[in-house]
């Protein structure tokens, strides 16, 4: 039993020193420039053969992006386009503007392809 | 008068130049086209897929905006890309990586192309053990001179530990304890795979990897 006991404390030590170390690693590296949520998932989600459907997609999103901006941290490249290709399917067409336009102001660099797509919505 | 002595001397020098310069530079990267070019935005394409897995280009695809963007890139939203080039009848990634640079940079204002081949993806079962691996090479292409900007390769497995990774320390080990967890658990194994394999050849940080764009603090120290 007193063995048992003591191997419980080595493991309970690796443990916290495992963790320790994983802290330190995520802190030394370089801060995330974007909060990510889940957007690669649900990117995949949109691209593969039985994904999950736009409403899904698009909850998870709006959830992600909501405590995104309640902690005031970035979101990546894309999100916004991508929340707006999803309102795209579902009909919400004032959302698609909205989410394109937000991708053009946080990122000036997408704005050839933003325009692109704000012009085959005006129609 | 050159003497033969002397002629043997400066051969000798020479020899030593050139040893001394292969020794000190062994595989410095060449980034002079990279950084004559820096790119802000970057397109990426659908990856060519050389598996068997009709998977691996989307799960590809959806993993590389990550790193690229972590590095300080602009990344098109690649969904969104892809449904454009569907639009245009490319439905699929060969006929895709046939466009050319100067109308992708037309459509999508993005100053470089990332063109990526997976050249393993999913489960090949050995004789006592089965090995899951996505092994991929990417080149980045300026489209604005059509120039090869950078090129790598990446590769991931179940099988590999900490002993085999010749690598940078923390990052490594943390690497492997990450695909120690993932080889628990059996659903949609490559895809996660997938994701390791593009942090790892679309991640900057060292020789030989991409150099970090201008969204991210360390841009122009490497």
């Amino acid at each position: 039993m007193k063995s048992n006991f003591s191997s419980r404390v080595v493991v309970a030590g690796i443990v916290f020193g495992a963790t320790m170390l994983g802290g330190c690693a995520t802190h030394s590296n370089s801060r995330a420039l974007y909060n990510w949520g889940s957007y690669q998932q649900q990117v995949y989600e949109s691209l593969k053969d039985g994904g999950s459907s736009p409403e899904e997609q698009i909850s998870a999103l709006e959830r992600d992006m909501q405590k995104a901006q309640a902690r005031g941290e970035a979101l990546p490249p894309g999100y916004h386009a991508h929340l707006a290709m999803l309102y795209g399917k579902v009909g919400k067409s004032d959302q698609v503007r909205q989410q394109l336009e937000a991708e053009k102001a946080q990122f000036p660099e997408s704005t050839t392809f933003m325009d692109f797509m704000l012009s085959k919505f005006k129609k | 008068m050159m003497t033969f002595d002397a002629i043997k001397g400066v051969g000798a020098a020479l020899l030593l130049a050139v040893l001394a310069t292969g020794c000190a530079t062994p595989k410095a990267y060449d980034y002079s086209a990279f950084k004559q070019s820096r790119p802000k935005s970057i397109l990426v394409l659908p990856p060519l897929n050389r598996s068997p897995d009709v998977k691996a280009t989307y799960s590809m695809l959806s993993q590389m905006t990550h790193p690229l963007a972590e590095s300080g890139y602009y990344v098109v939203p690649v969904a969104l890309a892809n449904e454009a080039f569907r639009e245009n009848g490319l439905n699929n990634a060969d006929e895709v990586h046939g466009v050319s640079a100067k109308k992708l940079r037309e459509i999508f204002g993005a100053d470089a192309a990332l063109y990526v081949t997976i050249q393993e993806y999913g489960t090949s079962f050995k004789l006592i053990s089965s090995e899951v691996t996505v092994a991929a090479q990417g080149k980045l292409v300026d489209l604005k001179t059509g120039q090869v900007l950078w090129s790598g390769s990446a590769r991931s497995s179940s099988t590999e530990n900490n002993s085999s990774n010749s690598g940078d320390g923390l990052t490594s080990i943390l690497i492997s304890a990450l695909i120690n967890q993932v080889a628990n658990t059996l659903s949609d194994n490559a895809h996660k795979y997938a994701g390791i394999t593009s942090e790892r050849l679309l991640s900057a940080g060292s020789n030989g990897q991409i150099l970090y764009g201008p969204r991210s603090p360390k841009y122009g120290t490497d």
